[in-house]
């Protein structure tokens, strides 16, 4: 491991995935009971990846979860509290009923964007958030996840454009579950590696066992490393396997049975403890202890969501807009904002342009040198352009036509209308074949 | 001070928010070096640098989704559209992430969405669009749409402070056409607020945007004729301004809603449900509408004069109208 870690930190790992598990185990009792108001989205067999990519975060960084990133949450600092209530549709929720599963976060001390259903969106939001981190100065790191399904959008596509063309603090895990609803990775890309699409966005991309909670732990944090030294936005693809159906209701009968079979073997949490006990990092008292604290835990924690009330109805005509006294809306500036403005800003407000392409290297005529364009009104005068030193002789020189086929329509012409041009090339072509 | 138009009026707005607040940050795509489209953010780039004016790539989802990411970190980005018609293309970022996300989770989201709009310019069907419709009908957001350039400048200023998103819609034939003195140094208009342009005691039209300056005119003939018509400039168009709606139509109890959007579920079906639970009692007549065809915008003159409002098709409802 590059970036190695504590006993504290290991049984930390451990105690965040065995919470994440025993609290969804909880959640589908809660389920079957009729408890749970809407849908309910199993992580099984995902914990590591939840867990090990939000534990590289440091406590400024922000993050945005997807539906099976509950582990992510409760790292980040949120209770399991908060999970029971949002699925019950309760109160004391943190969103007072108004929205369900993880679809919550908090601005100001956990530093967490809420995701919506649309998939992909929260790619070009937490560039946004990377963007804004930079422009105040704050050194943040940004992170989030996206599915093999979710990486279809245009909006995953157009989210990493930004990222990359901004060179943004972000940190995109692509949790590859190999499971879109029902339809296979194979049936979506043909691909092998969902990362390889970072190079056509021209960033870094790592390829992780998600089931590995400290390879998932040890390579974002080196992405995060990247990310917060500005070396742009890197992409890690996490194999993994989605346990269950796409939610409560999908037994995921599409799933051939060894496919399941071959990933139980590989569960991450056994594979975890196994690792723990055989580099003697804890003993059988330790993990009987963390799982007592677990269970303890998440007693309380399920009595305060199912003792919670639901919302008063009028809640719902409520907090449709920020008014007056709502919100305060502050930035936390961590750097002089005359940086920001010319003349003390440090970017150059031009564009470099390097060359006009590379079809010259193709028929071997020396690149042009580097031209730079004006950076607007009244922006300092750039570089003269410089004439790009193509040798004329080099390109086969056009022909002139023949005098008598001047009148005649080029030979290559294809006709494609009815005008008098296509006509008349037409009456040309049969005049010609008429002639022979 | 000179005269300006409504272009300039939008600029001096982006520029002085800027100069008072660093929060306030400019994205889109060719607003930096090139000025913008329509050279609304010309001149942006040099004053303000690459930090704050930033050309985005061809991505309105992106552009959009960050915009919303920076407000986050309580930034006040003003994107810009480079025709209004393309916020098709981030129509979710819009709808589902930003316009929720107060509501949803307290995440208020202070950013301003604008861009030129409407047709008279023969700009064809992905030019010309009045989609202010769609976000009207989508609760979270506000939408405004000013027919000067006193309200351009006064409006935008009032959006960019705004703590909620708020889109701009610029009528790109207002944009030179039209010119006025602005009062000298700070004002503001506030959002949600319409205006009576003229007063009037025969019957009300209702307006906004470009269609302001034909139910003016048409206010005038009608003045010729001895209707005295009230004219009222809605500005902003969600919230809705009520009061200032029920309290022209109970002094002139007739109604006619001129919208150069498309006629079926135009803004004018919702100001007719709205006098009618407010106003029902004090109307003399019925709600009568002129408004552009149910087609997209066309591209040839003779087809887009035929499908816009203008004065005469005006003065003929409200003839009509007058008649009850």
């Amino acid at each position: 491991m590059n970036h190695p870690l504590k006993r504290e930190q290991q049984l930390d790992l451990y105690y965040y995935m065995q919470l994440n598990r025993q609290l969804e185990d909880r959640m589908v009792r809660l389920f079957r009971q009729n408890k749970i108001v809407g849908g309910l989205y199993s992580s099984l067999g995902q914990e590591a990846i939840s867990v090990g990519t939000a534990y590289a975060l440091e406590k400024r960084d922000w993050l945005a979860p997807m539906i099976r990133n509950i582990g992510a949450l409760l790292v980040k600092g949120f209770k399991p509290r908060d999970i029971f209530t949002q699925h019950m549709a309760k109160y004391t929720s943190p969103t007072l009923g108004k929205d369900g599963t993880s679809h919550f976060g908090d601005l100001k001390v956990r530093h967490t964007v809420s995701p919506i259903s649309m998939l992909g969106d929260l790619i070009p939001v937490m560039t946004g958030v990377a963007m804004a981190g930079r422009y105040l100065g704050q050194k943040i790191v940004t992170l989030t996840w996206i599915g093999d399904g979710g990486s279809s959008t245009g909006a995953f596509h157009e989210g990493l454009i930004f990222a990359a063309q901004q060179r943004a603090a972000l940190v995109l895990i692509l949790e590859n579950n190999q499971w879109a609803y029902s339809t296979p990775v194979s049936r979506q890309a043909p691909v092998k590696d969902l990362a390889e699409r970072a190079r056509g966005y021209g960033i870094q991309s790592r390829i992780v066992d998600g089931n590995d909670v400290l390879a998932v732990y040890d390579t974002t944090k080196g992405a995060v490393e990247e990310a917060r030294a500005g070396r742009g936005p890197v992409l890690i693809e996490v194999k993994t396997m989605r346990m269950k159906g796409h939610a409560q209701h999908d037994p995921a009968e599409y799933v051939p049975k060894e496919m399941f079979e071959y990933w139980k073997a590989r569960d991450p949490l056994t594979l975890y403890e196994k690792y723990l006990t055989e580099n003697r990092i804890w003993d059988a008292k330790t993990k009987s202890e963390i799982d007592a604290r677990i269970e303890r835990e998440l007693d309380l924690e399920q009595k305060f969501a199912e003792d919670s009330p639901l919302p008063p109805p009028e809640l719902a005509a409520q907090g449709v807009y920020c008014e007056e006294g709502c919100h305060s809306i502050t930035a936390d500036w961590q750097r002089p904002t005359k940086e920001l403005t010319p003349p003390h800003c440090s970017i150059e407000a031009a564009w470099k342009v390097e060359g006009y392409g590379d079809i010259d290297k193709a028929v071997g005529v020396a690149k042009p040198a580097g031209v730079s364009g004006t950076g607007g009104n009244g922006s300092k005068s750039s570089k003269p352009i410089v004439k790009p030193s193509v040798k004329v002789a080099d390109k086969p020189a056009l022909k002139a036509p023949a005098s008598t086929e001047a009148e005649a329509p080029p030979v290559s012409r294809v006709p494609f209308g009815r005008g008098p041009k296509d006509k008349a090339f037409r009456r040309a072509a049969h005049d010609k074949s008429g002639r022979r | 001070m000179a005269p300006v138009t409504m272009l300039e009026g939008i600029r001096q707005a982006i520029f002085e928010e800027m100069d008072r607040d660093p929060a306030v940050v400019a994205l889109g795509e060719d607003i930096g070096v090139y000025g913008g489209a329509f050279k609304v953010t010309e001149g942006l780039l040099a004053k303000f640098g690459p930090e704050r004016v930033i050309d985005a790539p061809i991505a309105e989802t992106a552009i959009v989704g960050a915009a919303c990411g920076m407000s986050y970190l309580g930034l006040r980005p003003v994107v810009e559209m480079q025709f209004i018609d393309f916020i098709a293309c981030c129509f979710n970022q819009v709808t589902n992430f930003v316009a929720k996300s107060h509501y949803r989770w307290g995440a208020p989201v202070p950013m301003v969405l604008r861009g030129p709009s409407g047709g008279g310019v023969h700009g064809g069907p992905f030019h010309s669009a009045n989609p202010e419709m769609y976000f009207v009908h989508t609760p979270g957001l506000k939408v405004v749409y000013p027919s000067t350039a006193h309200d351009a400048k006064g409006l935008l200023k009032s959006a960019i402070r705004d703590n909620n998103p708020v889109l701009f819609f610029e009528h790109k034939f207002l944009y030179r056409r039209i010119k006025e003195e602005l009062p000298e140094g700070e004002f503001t208009v506030p959002l949600g607020k319409a205006v009576v342009r003229r007063e009037g005691r025969d019957l009300t039209i209702i307006s906004y945007a470009a269609m302001m300056y034909p139910a003016l005119e048409a206010a005038g003939e009608l003045a010729k004729q001895g209707i005295e018509a009230e004219v009222v400039d809605l500005r902003t168009l969600l919230p809705l301004d009520r009061e200032t709606i029920i309290n022209s139509v109970k002094k002139t109890s007739k109604l006619l809603i001129v919208h150069e959007d498309t006629r079926t579920g135009g803004i004018a079906g919702e100001i007719a449900a709205l006098v009618c639970e407010g106003a029902f009692e004090d109307l003399d007549g019925p709600i009568a509408r002129v408004t552009a065809l149910d087609t997209p915008t066309p591209y040839s003159p003779p087809l887009e004069e035929y499908f816009l409002p203008n004065a005469s098709k005006i003065v003929a409802a409200a003839r009509d109208l007058a008649r009850y």
